[in-house]
């Protein structure tokens, strides 16, 4: 194994990236793979054409057991855990008191517990969160897990080759699975907008599943510079930019991860908050941005109207090479968040004329049951 | 004809009384794939290490500074209407701006090929 800066923590394929030639880079602890030799634009690309492996080992992987882990889990969260069904998935946000959000995560509802992935630079933080309040249930940091996510059009074809029934998992499902010789947690889904999978496996069996899957003629290693263009592309929200403690999930566009039952009944923290921001409308709104021209407009640019009062911030921007221009996400005054409004975006001292877009950027290509 | 290059990985190539600058194979394989590229006008006025472009990878924009100071006469539209150029070919077709310098010598104090492929090698 390389040099690795001090104090980064890796992950089971550290060495298999260094032996793909990435340029590894620090991030949320972590070394990681920004990018490989192909460069962002073509492992973006791949992905959207064919498959993309992403090694996501980085995230939290945890097991809530108990005797209603769906149950004590609302407690913490806004999304409604006791309708979903065993096998399924779900997209929720830990809340604080005063609607702020902690973290985003996914939910899997299995026969006996949970499981549930969270942000690598959140982690240590949720499972404390989970620990001290999750009455009367274990709460268990799989900390020898690697997780790989297989992304694209083709991901589907690839691993029907390990187990010819995941061509019939619908999107948003999750199963135990035998991968050929491997065995692991596999969910149809992912953070590109495409179809795909994402995959749990013991640490030990990590790097020959890539291996295998990498020698797969449609698959091609991809960085976390291509992860941030393909889920921005998506409309995805990403932690610590998009949306944190400052902003609420009704202004952060996330209304629809709340069910009617759970607006109702709230028992969340800062459920009087979402119950009033859902009731009233909220003082700003997350929206897609399009500059009119090829310049990108970064995280932290400011917002203008067409009148030069300052509405808002861009919280992620870049360019999508899918869409070939430059697209971004920020936060505008409520007043201003309707598609096609003229915004002005100031780069380098000039505002850059901008639309507001509806999200997301791409056709989203979800399999379907 | 002259090549000196800076520590920001600029190159400035001087044919006679015009300088044409641009950066460095290094500098685009650090910056990765190019989408956007800002240059100025002809007719601005820049000191040594004044920005002159600006350039935007998929992940980062990044400051291009003038090596020497001088005026700039001529902008690579090429590079506006393909940025993939400046990955392509940096050194040539990838070039930034032409210009005008106001003290050849000042060129002295830049790295030649050898002292920066020894400077590359410290990174």
């Amino acid at each position: 194994m390389g040099d690795t800066a001090e104090n980064l923590k890796t992950t089971p394929l550290h060495a298999l990236h260094r032996e793909l030639g990435a340029r590894m880079v620090p991030f949320a602890g972590y070394e990681m793979p920004v990018q490989y030799p192909t460069g962002i634009l073509t492992e973006h690309k791949h992905t959207r054409a064919a498959a993309g492996l992403f090694d996501v080992s980085h995230m939290g992987q945890v097991r809530i057991a108990g005797a209603d882990p769906a149950k004590a889990l609302e407690a913490l969260v806004p999304g409604d855990l006791i309708a979903l069904d065993v096998g399924r998935m779900r997209y929720t946000v830990f809340t604080n008191d005063a609607a702020g959000i902690l973290d985003d995560l996914m939910v899997n509802k299995r026969d006996r517990d949970l499981f549930v992935i969270v942000n690598a630079a959140c982690k240590e933080q949720d499972i404390a969160h989970m620990r001290s309040n999750l009455k009367g249930c274990e709460v268990e940091h799989l900390q020898d897990r690697a997780l790989l996510a297989l992304q694209g059009p083709q991901a589907v074809a690839v691993l029907a080759r390990l187990n010819s029934a995941l061509p019939a998992m619908s999107f948003g499902m999750g199963a135990t699975l035998a991968l050929g010789k491997f065995e692991g947690f596999v969910t149809r889904s992912g953070y590109t907008g495409e179809d795909g999978f994402e995959i749990s496996v013991p640490d030990s069996q990590a790097e020959e599943l890539a291996r295998w899957l990498l020698a797969q003629p449609e698959v091609k290693p991809i960085g976390l510079g291509a992860r941030d263009s393909l889920r921005l592309e998506a409309g995805l929200c990403l932690y610590g930019h998009d949306i944190d403690t400052t902003t609420t999930p009704i202004e952060a566009g996330l209304a629809w991860t709340i069910s009617k039952r759970r607006r109702e009944e709230g028992g969340y923290p800062g459920a009087a908050i979402v119950q009033k921001q859902l009731a009233e409308g909220v003082a700003r709104k997350r929206v897609g941005i399009r500059p009119d021209g090829r310049a990108p407009a970064r995280e932290g640019t400011e917002i203008l109207s067409d009148r030069n009062e300052r509405i808002g911030v861009i919280t992620s921007g870049g360019f999508g090479p899918s869409v070939d221009a430059p697209i971004a996400m920020g936060y505008v005054a409520t007043a201003y968040a309707k598609p096609e409004t003229p915004l002005g975006l100031v780069v380098r001292g000039k505002a850059l004329p901008a639309k507001v877009s509806t999200l997301p950027f791409i056709t989203k290509r979800y399999a379907k049951a | 004809m002259t090549i000196r290059y800076t520590k920001d990985h600029e190159w400035i190539r001087l044919d006679g009384a015009v300088a044409t600058v641009g950066i460095s194979e290094y500098a685009q394989s650090q910056l990765g794939d190019i989408v956007f590229v800002d240059l100025p006008e002809p007719g601005k006025k820049v000191d040594a290490g004044d920005e002159v472009a600006v350039v935007e990878s998929v992940k980062a924009a990044s400051e291009v500074y003038a090596p020497v100071g001088g005026e700039v006469t001529e902008k690579n539209q090429a590079i506006i209407d393909d940025p993939s150029l400046v990955n392509q070919s940096p050194m040539a077709e990838g070039w930034f701006v032409k210009m005008k310098i106001s003290d050849p010598d000042a060129l002295d104090a830049l790295m030649d090929q050898a002292a920066y492929d020894a400077y590359l090698k410290t990174l």
